[in-house]
């Protein structure tokens, strides 16, 4: 799946649910069952900035994609990992650097997806753009 | 002043004076528990704020005109309000400032500056919020002096004993806060002041949360330096003050530079005003300082011995509701504390039920309350902290009380 089908199927999930509580079940549901981080990458250089919560994201390269793992002291915060992992990890650098957040606001939390500091979505965000760019940059010199 | 049921048989008539109470969050009523962050506004202060800008509006001290001698006279007047509301001896001790932190680092920038030297120790205690902090670390850094924390007691009391050992012979101020803002302790500071001086030991206290809760008494207590915020205590943010003894603030370089803070200005020198505008470089914040003068008169006017009890009433139901849940540990316990509450939910992060509760239309406070260092000696990454008001009421504890119970549902 490309990105922006991923990001539809999530917008469509959470349309599922009417009631706020049951999306944040949901997203409770999503961050439970995270893939978890090998302890290794549970680093400080891996932890991200500007979350109430502890935040760690460990990205690989292959040459090609770039796979991230995350983990966080929060389960909702962790939902939120999920859904950017599902929707950024095993993609190539310049997909990820073209592609758009917008579908953050179609479903439903705004308050808990819209970028303010406690939940660190914009800072996950960064940080993985950041890493696409990196690894971009790393490609090209190749 | 009213008796002492005065608050609980007119709630619905003070929670009215209060327009924002009227809101509603997510379409559910506001049930506001973040006082210790900020207090919520009564109309009069919030008419006092509009009225000066509507009918008063003008610079203060230096003009001739009518306006200026009006909103001087009550701008001068607030002053000796404050004077009278934390018994200093004289108005000319009462320096406004943008708040309780500027009020510190006013402090630090002047008395600790021409005061501190290297190898000089300031002492600080664990509850410390970063105010009353990090502008001492900056100095200390500064100077190569060194900055020294008294511990705390398991029950979340400041450790006296250790206290006392921790004042040694170079210790030059004491900065210790009047009420934590984290745990609720209430600190012991008429004695604490008596254990500094008696070693010689400046005191500085921050009173950000004692102003709403307690009668702060400047002179019983002894300090040399008292910091407060007015939005803490029903007024208006942007404005505070700092409460110093004479002595020490004649002694003090001055602060900011500029308009006011003078007397005569030539390019080759310039002589300081006096007391207390010799601090208050630059035209004044006149109308949130009105605006905290109706606050105190609102304050003074209920009590605040009245509004104490009530603050308490609403401590005791809740903490008692709260110890009634197995799955939640209160953090701070403390003999004496005020009304607020740092709690936790078994295994989940407080980040995690902060957002719940949230969406119940409740706002409480989650993460460190500027506090890491309180936080790290604990071994907590945070805490969900409900700080009451005299007008919040018991019915909006039981909301609180059902919306925990939903996030257990949820997270347990």
């Amino acid at each position: 799946m490309n990105i922006e089908e991923t990001t539809s199927s999530i917008v469509s999930e959470f349309d599922n649910f009417d009631d706020w509580m049951d999306k944040y079940n949901y997203l409770i549901e999503l961050g439970k069952s995270l893939p978890l981080i090998d302890d290794k990458y549970k680093v400080e250089s891996n932890l991200i900035e500007g979350c109430q919560s502890r935040v760690w994201l460990h990205a690989e390269f292959d040459g090609h994609l770039i796979h991230f793992t995350a983990d966080s002291d929060a389960v909702i915060t962790k939902g939120i990992a999920n859904l950017l992992i599902r929707t950024y990890s095993e993609h190539t650098p310049q997909e990820i650097l073209d592609s758009s957040t917008e579908f953050l606001n179609e479903i439903g939390l705004t308050q808990h997806l819209s970028p303010t500091r406690s939940n660190g979505l914009l800072s996950m965000i960064k940080q993985i753009k950041m890493y696409a760019l990196a690894f971009k940059t790393k490609q090209a010199m190749e | 002043m009213p008796g002492s049921d005065y608050i609980s048989t007119h709630i619905n008539e003070i929670r009215a004076g209060f327009p924002i109470l009227q809101t509603k969050v997510y379409d559910k009523p506001l049930v506001y528990f973040d006082n210790a962050a900020t207090s919520q506004k009564p109309q009069v202060v919030i008419d006092a704020l509009v009225n000066y800008y509507t009918t008063l509006n003008s610079n203060v001290h230096r003009g001739v005109h009518f306006l200026s001698q009006q909103a001087t006279t009550a701008f001068e007047d607030v002053r000796e309000k404050i004077r009278r509301f934390i018994n200093a001896r004289h108005r000319h001790e009462i320096i406004y400032t943008r708040g309780c932190t500027e009020s510190i680092n006013l402090v630090a920038g002047t008395w600790g500056r021409a005061n501190i030297r290297t190898g000089d120790e300031i002492l600080i205690t664990t509850f410390e919020h970063h105010s009353n902090l990090v502008p001492w670390q900056m100095l200390c850094e500064e100077k190569g002096a060194r900055l020294i924390v008294c511990p705390l007691l398991p029950d979340g009391s400041l450790d006296m004993d250790a206290l006392e050992r921790l004042m040694g012979p170079r210790t030059r101020l004491l900065s210790v806060t009047h009420i934590s803002n984290s745990l609720g302790t209430i600190n012991p500071v008429h004695e604490i002041t008596r254990l500094a001086h008696q070693k010689g030991i400046v005191v500085l206290i921050d009173g950000a949360q004692a102003l709403s809760h307690e009668t702060v008494d400047v002179q019983e207590i002894g300090c040399d330096f008292y910091a407060f915020s007015a939005h803490k205590v029903y007024g208006p943010m942007g404005i505070g003050g700092l409460y110093g003894r004479e002595e020490l603030l004649n002694a003090m370089p001055p602060y900011q530079g500029g308009g006011e803070m003078i007397k005569r200005v030539t390019f080759e020198k310039t002589f300081y005003n006096e007391l207390p505008f010799k601090f208050e470089a630059g035209t004044p914040n006149v109308g949130d300082v009105i605006a905290f003068g109706a606050a105190l008169d609102y304050v003074s006017d209920l009590g605040i011995e009245a509004i104490a009890r009530r603050e308490n009433y609403l401590l005791n139901y809740a903490t008692e509701a709260l110890k009634k849940d197995r799955h939640i540990r209160i953090v701070g316990e403390a003999p004496r504390k005020a009304s607020l509450i740092s709690f936790n939910i078994d295994q989940i992060h407080s980040f995690d039920a902060g957002t719940i509760i949230d969406r119940f239309g409740i706002a409480v406070r989650t993460g460190t309350h500027c506090t890491q260092p309180l936080m790290d000696s604990l071994g907590l990454s945070g805490t969900i902290r409900a700080s009451f008001a005299f007008y919040n009421t018991i019915e909006e504890i039981d909301r609180l009380i059902e919306a925990i119970g939903k996030v257990e549902e949820l997270f347990l």
